[in-house]
């Protein structure tokens, strides 16, 4: 046998700490990710691209003749920028936690081949995790880019709405892939895009303001994880925020990705390790 | 032992492989090697008894097990979409071993594999048996103590399969300790220095090859075809013959003595004239059909 590592010997002490099995399983990610990255930054750039166009844009002319005092007084394009920031995060999150997830165990199997090294099928899980952080980062990243670009963006408030863009994602995608990873079959995807992902993206606050749904059904809005995410992001842009409010929304959020990140531990280890 | 739920993959097995010893379990599909397999690999702890791979637990120990494993899996788990050489980066950076480290160990496990011409290339568009000995070399990364090989040429054409038995060979005389399951008793014949047969999660005989052979066959075998549906009738007919052990296929009879020839003479003496006959040595397919009466490839 050759000279081994440090590293190897750490392993083979098996006192390696948890994070730095994560990382490896995030480099593989980001190793596949060099393969694939130009298609998704074409997704990425047109998103924004097109629902700012066509709603901020376009509609917007038509809500602004209006009267944009419900809207805050701003623009509906600015109003409808941190909106569709917040939802760039939760379809970041979603796509990013479902069919990679399923590939993984049942196409190209590499969840089991880490399995096989010293990576445990938590470190898996954290790995993937890390890897849809950077990915909502540079998602949402590249959105208020474009939004500026467009002349969406008032402040540079905005800044601070995008670490909550990113932890709207997460509280997507920690739950989804703690689900995902238990298919045997990818029927049931469609269901959470057609009936999770679309009704959430159009009555979730994006669009307009919960204030004009009935009031009978405001409390499900209330219940999304995407209303918190649309109403901080849009509060920090607009600076409206204030401590009380953003830390519900910060806690609700991280609520549902530290519930996801418990329930993947289990399923995980149910599905890699049985 | 294994359960899954009330189905017991594996039911009480017991057995023990040195440093250095090619180990085999031969078996038909079902029998339970690739739950044993995993239970070895550390992907999947047992559900009762006790198992210890080099003298640590598996459950308690099982990323530095797995440091220490080579893992061949029956289905191949590599990134298709990666070139070969990506494949092998990946895998290693799993082990934590360092780009330099990797770099070498790719160009001579690729030139080990004979795959060094496509190490740019993508997986996806190769052979299944270029795949096999891909997922071969990304196995060999770590310099493992062990390797686990399931089924490892389940799939393969006769050429390709040669392949990868030439390169476990070499692997073997290295020193490498081979943990392997198989269908197939040419493959166990070739590589295992010691197998186990598994009928239904349970061990039916240990031995050598050629121990497993001389205990439970005879060493040459007669095999006679007859019209289709014949074959009952002909049996009835040779029960002259003097064998030690006859046995009634679909489609062909086999006597088991010690020399085929002469009791090929006698068969015909008796008036019967097979359609076809064929006298050879015993292999461990016959050792399975004496163990458990079924065939191991059915």
């Amino acid at each position: 046998m050759a000279a081994v590592t440090t590293d190897e010997v750490a392993a083979r002490g098996a006192r390696v700490p948890r994070a730095r099995f994560a990382v490896r399983q995030l480099r593989f990610w980001l190793t596949d990710y060099r393969r694939t990255w130009r298609g998704s930054i074409y997704s990425s750039l047109l998103n924004p691209l097109l629902y700012l166009g066509a709603m901020g844009l376009g509609l917007g002319k038509l809500v602004d003749a209006h009267g944009t005092a419900r809207l805050g007084g701003v623009s509906y394009l600015v109003f409808l920028a941190p909106g569709l920031l917040a939802a760039a995060g939760m379809q970041t999150g979603v796509g990013e936690s479902t069919y990679p997830v399923f590939a993984s165990v049942k196409w190209t199997k590499t969840y089991l081949a880490a399995s096989a090294s010293p990576l445990r099928p938590a470190d898996v899980l954290r790995g993937h995790l890390l890897f849809v952080t950077l990915r909502l980062t540079m998602n949402c990243g590249i959105f208020i880019a474009v939004a500026a670009a467009l002349g969406a963006v008032d402040s540079g408030w905005i800044v601070a709405a995008l670490p909550v863009a990113v932890l709207t994602g997460l509280a997507f995608a920690a739950p989804i892939e703690a689900w995902a990873v238990t298919r045997t079959r990818d029927t049931s995807f469609a269901v959470i895009f057609r009936f999770g992902m679309i009704p959430m993206f159009l009555f979730s606050g994006v669009f307009f303001p919960i204030t004009q749904l009935p009031a009978w059904i405001r409390p499900v809005a209330y219940l999304t994880p995407l209303w918190h995410g649309v109403a901080l992001c849009r509060a920090l842009s607009l600076g409206t925020a204030t401590p009380g409010g953003a830390l519900v929304h910060v806690g609700y959020l991280a609520l549902w990705a530290a519930a996801g990140m418990a329930a993947g531990h289990r399923t995980y280890l149910r599905r890699l390790y049985a | 032992m294994k359960r899954f739920g009330s189905f017991i993959a594996v039911d009480g097995i017991d057995f023990e492989v040195s440093g250095g010893e090619a180990f085999g379990f031969l078996g038909p599909n079902g029998a339970g090697k690739s739950s044993t397999m995993r239970m070895i690999g550390c992907v999947s702890p047992p559900s009762a008894g006790e198992l210890s791979i080099l003298g640590l637990d598996p459950v308690a120990d099982g990323p530095a097990i797995r440091a220490r494993l080579g893992v061949v899996p029956q289905e191949d788990t590599l990134d298709l979409e990666l070139t070969v050489r990506e494949n092998l980066l990946i895998y290693g950076r799993y082990f934590g071993l360092s780009r330099e480290v990797i770099r070498d160990r790719t160009a001579r496990l690729l030139d080990f594999v004979q795959l060094t011409d496509r190490a740019g290339d993508q997986v996806e568009p190769l052979s299944g048996g270029m795949k096999r000995r891909l997922t071969i070399a990304r196995s060999l990364i770590n310099e493992p103590d062990i390797l686990l090989l399931d089924e490892p040429t389940t799939g393969l054409d006769p050429q390709a399969r040669h392949a990868v038995w030439d390169r476990l060979f070499r692997l073997k005389q290295q020193g490498v300790t081979l943990v392997l399951t198989t269908h197939y008793m040419d493959e166990a014949e070739q590589l295992c220095d010691r197998l186990v047969v598994m009928d239904r999660g349970k061990i039916a005989a240990e031995g050598s090859p050629r121990e497993l052979i001389e205990r439970y066959s005879t060493p040459e075998v007669l095999e006679l075809r007859f019209d289709p549906g014949q074959h009952e009738l002909a049996a009835d007919k040779l029960t002259g013959v003097p064998a030690e052990r006859t046995e009634v296929l679909a489609d062909r009879i086999l006597l088991y003595v010690i020399d085929g020839d002469l009791t090929l003479a006698a068969v015909r003496a008796l008036g019967v004239e097979p359609l076809t006959s064929l006298v050879r040595r015993s292999t461990l397919e016959d050792v399975f059909l004496r163990l458990t009466g079924r065939r191991l490839e059915d």
